[in-house]
């Protein structure tokens, strides 16, 4: 996990529609050997930051850089050295997953032997050794978005662009790709950048993230920095389970100072989840047990970063997609 | 047709591991003409144009072979072969076969176009695709070529099965004055469907559902087809009213023909009726007019080299007629946004 070279930069770079902003004054760095998550839920501008970086849409402001090359300006040379997996990828249904590969290495100047021997590696690799030569349309989304990840690595890429490379891929399997694409990173010093919208993975998987929300990044770097971030001045979510009753449980808690809320556990009644200034947290446990009321459950909620992403989706507004420009 | 400079090597420097790529165009017009020689359409045309086509010729030949005494020696026999109509004998709903390939060729155009662009889409492989080292003209570009390939392919082995044919009925083997001509006329039929094609890719690339691209293109052919005389003449009427004078209705005719040959059709067929017949001399109304008051019709014979002089415009026009239509869907692709 050593930080390499900077292989993707971004400065302000935007990308305008007439109606809308799509990304808005992003700035990144994508070092080689990490693997970078944008985050974000869909429509907030994450493939379309990554079609900019590959060249296949000009930004309206600002520059990007990939391995030291302008997408707008060079593509080619770009798209060269970067795999791409597309969100929703496609194929061609009537040839099978190895012609398919094959068409895509004969475009990337990759034929005969040493494209056979490639795309053997990369069937096994993710796992349709035995597939290789039925027909696409027969495949499962899962199996097509495998094929996804080898196509992508055809061309022996040394950034891999990876939009949404876990969808509909069942859980099992998604360990498998994470992992492979762990090594991809570690192992063999690819720069990966990956999107997604289910940030477990992306925990799980990503050095380093940043949240995107309506094309603004709201948060940038590893998951416990991020979490610190966001942790410092903000109130805290404790589980709280007591027996008797409620109303005087709420009334206990309603006298403590530096508590913003008490509300219900919508899934389990018994739970009260108070929301309470983090220098407060011990307050509300002494004024319970001095009243006489002892909880057997209390549990801070914290800042996960599902906390984090949950709030930046709550301040969207939850409709990211119209955001006016 | 379509020249483009291939790929530069302008990247070889910065790239450690340097590959050379072919141009992009030629991967994904083998790729797409592989496809079409493969798809049931390919066939289904194949077999529909061929077994017509086989028909008139059939019948044609009879009907040469009984008048062939008359006019022995006369140039331009085997040609006949392709514009004569064969309603003598046993059929009399067959039309000459220059005007069933003038009916039919937009249809192999529309078939091998209307979903080039928009199935990529519906697929999800434009991204992919465009995300490989080539530039994105190399699709459309690719997808014409190997569409026009393809047209080449179908309309060459019909021409090819029905002038054997021909000779076999007719014992006699075109002189290489007529070759030349059914040569030509061959290029520009596949210019001609190539219009087709480029027509078909562009609604390809405008509607993003194929169904919709196909109904499209089709009702530009059914329209010009089969409505396109009748509003042509009307507009003509309105501009140049055909009157009781010799002279008025003369500017009619003329309005009418000129108008007409703003359609592709019109220009085909006029090729053809000159391409393939050494006899005519003009298809201008004021030459036929001409003509006919100094005698002098039928009066000789003009080798091919005349033949094409005359129908250069026409020549000129739909090879022109064919690049614009290509030019809009290539301007259209390019400006489209890959994810939309």
């Amino acid at each position: 996990m050593t930080a390499g070279a900077v292989v993707i930069r971004t400065v302000g770079l935007e990308k305008r529609y007439d109606d809308r902003i799509a990304v808005r004054s992003l700035d990144l760095e994508v070092r080689q050997g990490e693997v970078f998550g944008l985050l974000g839920p869909n429509g907030a501008g994450k493939t379309t930051t990554i079609l900019m970086l590959l060249g296949l849409t000009e930004p309206t402001g600002g520059t990007a850089e990939v391995l030291g090359l302008d997408p707008a300006r060079n593509p080619l040379a770009v798209k060269r050295h970067v795999g791409y997996l597309p969100d929703n990828v496609g194929f061609y249904g009537n040839l099978t997953g190895r012609e398919n590969l094959r068409y895509t290495a004969r475009l990337n100047g990759i034929d005969g032997r040493a494209a056979n021997a490639r795309i053997d590696e990369l069937l096994r690799t993710v796992g349709l050794a035995d597939a290789g030569d039925r027909a696409v349309e027969t495949y499962s989304r899962g199996m097509r978005q495998r094929l996804g990840l080898a196509d992508a690595l055809v061309k022996s890429p040394s950034v891999a662009i990876l939009d949404e490379p876990t969808t509909s891929i069942d859980p099992v399997g998604v360990v498998e790709v994470l992992e492979l694409v762990r090594s991809l990173a570690h192992d063999h010093g690819v720069a990966v950048l990956l999107s997604s919208h289910l940030l477990h993975q992306v925990q799980q998987v990503c050095d380093r993230i940043s949240i995107f929300v309506a094309g603004d990044v709201v948060a940038l770097g590893t998951v416990g920095e991020i979490a610190a971030q966001q942790q410092r001045g903000l109130n805290v979510s404790l589980e709280i389970g007591a027996d008797g009753d409620p109303a005087a449980t709420r009334a206990v808690l309603e006298a403590v100072p530096g508590v913003v809320a008490i509300d219900g556990d919508p899934q389990d009644h018994r739970l009260l989840v108070v929301t309470v200034a983090p220098e407060a947290r011990s307050a509300v446990l002494t004024s319970l047990v001095g009243a006489g009321i002892t909880p057997w459950l209390v549990r801070d909620r914290g800042m996960e970063l599902d906390e984090i992403y949950q709030r930046y989706f709550a301040a969207a507004g939850g409709a990211p997609r119209e955001v006016a420009a | 047709m379509i020249e483009r400079s291939q790929p530069s090597d302008v990247t070889a420097e910065v790239s450690p591991a340097t590959r050379s790529i072919p141009a992009g165009w030629r991967i994904i017009g083998g790729k797409e003409f592989t496809d079409h020689l493969l798809s049931l359409r390919f066939l289904l045309l194949l077999l529909l144009l061929g077994a017509l086509g086989v028909g008139t010729i059939y019948t044609v030949a009879g009907t040469i072979r009984d008048a062939a005494s008359q006019v022995s020696g006369a140039r331009g026999i085997f040609l006949l072969l392709f514009t004569l109509n064969p309603s003598t004998s046993i059929t009399q709903s067959l039309p000459p076969f220059v005007q069933l390939v003038g009916f039919l060729g937009p249809l192999v155009g529309i078939a091998f176009g209307f979903n080039a662009i928009n199935s990529e889409r519906a697929d999800g492989t434009l991204p992919r695709l465009l995300s490989q080292p080539i530039h994105r003209d190399d699709v459309i570009n690719g997808k014409f070529v190997a569409g026009l390939a393809t047209i080449a392919l179908i309309l060459g082995a019909v021409i090819v099965l029905v002038a054997a044919i021909g000779m076999i009925r007719l014992g006699l083997v075109p002189a290489g004055d007529d070759a030349m001509r059914l040569f030509t006329w061959y290029l520009m039929t596949v210019i001609y469907v190539g219009f087709w094609l480029a027509l078909a890719m562009l609604c390809s690339v405008l509607f993003r559902n194929s169904g919709t691209a196909f109904f499209a293109v089709l009702a530009v052919w059914l329209g010009l087809t089969f409505f396109g005389t009748t509003i042509i003449d009307a507009i003509a009427g309105i501009i140049a009213p055909s009157g009781t004078t010799g002279e008025q209705q003369l500017n009619n005719l003329v309005w009418r023909q000129n108008l007409a040959r703003l359609t592709p059709n019109r220009l085909f067929t006029e090729m053809g009726q000159v391409i393939l017949d050494p006899r005519v001399q003009t298809v201008d109304i004021q030459g036929l007019v001409a003509l006919r008051s100094n005698q002098r019709a039928l009066a000789s014979v003009l080798p091919f080299t005349q033949s094409l002089l005359i129908v250069w415009p026409q020549v000129v026009g739909l090879i022109g007629m064919t690049s614009v239509c290509f030019g809009a869907a290539y301007v259209a692709f390019m400006r489209q946004e890959v994810r939309a």
